[in-house]
């Protein structure tokens, strides 16, 4: 199977480890070859072990280690935000932090409206198991 | 990024002025210790080599740490050094890519470390200097010259979050594509 996500001047990455956890920066400069220096809006310009980032499919297109304004510009260009929060990866993120961020009251509601939809399931299973039989 | 374990320090010191020389010279010398302590130590014993001076007839006129001026753009450090092997002394010339200084000087202690066994007494760093990328001389600094430098991460392994969600046994085998 080849390679798909690379790292390169441009490539959207997410931090799995450490005081970042969980923001997409991109990868604006290569250190060597287990750092790279990487940028992110509302962070400083800081370098990252590659071992701390998870590579995803997005990629913008800057030059080398850009000013910010430029890399913001580009993040604005490449739609960066909902191309990630559409893809499943981030859909997944996003549903995680609903559920970490659910108090009881949202648990009940949900357990009702699971209920809900099962019995709407299981009735038309039955109904189909009738016809099958018949 | 944080704590580095060698920190640059510029030291100034002279000898005590005697009635033979009230006004002795100042001498002025940047170095890398861990502290500053071990700063003016290392002053002292370079300083021993080089002039008829020593620490019980001497003075410290002004230590100050050397901080980085920007962090943020990765360049290419040459490092002169002269170190201590088993067999004599030797001089070596090596190249590191990193953001700041002091983390390049901390990458040199330990590759020589791991590469020639040879130690942080054994080390006298003779120049430091940040080399453009034209003349950089060794291939692995400059493989990362490219402006579309471009690789896949071929062995990933996802680790837990955090050390607290760290567990002996894991139920199964982990996917380490990608």
């Amino acid at each position: 199977m080849p390679f798909k996500r690379f790292v390169e001047i441009g490539r959207v990455a997410l931090v799995n480890y450490g005081k970042d956890y969980g923001s997409l920066v991109v990868i604006v400069d290569v250190v060597d070859q287990n750092r790279a220096l990487v940028d992110g809006p509302g962070m400083v310009r800081h370098q990252v072990n590659f071992k701390r980032l998870s590579l995803t499919d997005i990629k913008i297109d800057i030059k080398r280690s850009p000013k910010k304004k430029f890399l913001i510009a580009a993040m604005e260009a490449g739609d960066v935000k909902n191309k990630w929060e559409k893809s499943s990866w981030g859909k997944k993120l996003i549903v995680q932090k609903r559920r970490a961020a659910m108090n009881d009251f949202d648990r009940f509601k949900v357990m009702l409206a699971r209920i809900k939809r099962s019995t709407v399931v299981n009735q038309e299973l039955a109904k189909l198991k009738k016809e099958a039989k018949a | 990024m944080g704590q580095f374990r060698f920190h640059q320090y510029q030291v100034v010191g002279r000898a005590l002025p005697t009635e033979k020389d009230d006004k002795p010279k100042a001498y002025r010398m940047k170095l890398w210790a861990t502290n500053e302590v071990r700063a003016k130590s290392k002053f002292w014993y370079f300083l021993r080599k080089l002039k008829k001076v020593k620490k019980s007839n001497g003075q410290i006129l002004a230590i100050n740490e050397i901080y980085e001026k920007k962090l943020t753009i990765t360049e290419n450090y040459g490092i002169w050094l002269r170190y201590q092997s088993r067999t004599g002394y030797h001089n070596m010339y090596k190249e590191f890519r990193d953001t700041t200084l002091n983390g390049a000087v901390e990458q040199m202690y330990t590759e020589m470390a791991s590469r020639h066994r040879v130690r942080f007494p054994c080390i006298q760093i003779i120049k430091t200097a940040t080399v453009p990328d034209e003349l950089c001389k060794r291939d692995n600094t400059k493989q990362f010259h490219s402006e579309n430098i471009k690789f896949p991460l071929i062995f990933k392994k996802v680790r837990p979050s955090s050390r607290k969600l760290k567990t002996t046994y894991k139920a199964s085998r982990p996917n380490i594509f990608k």
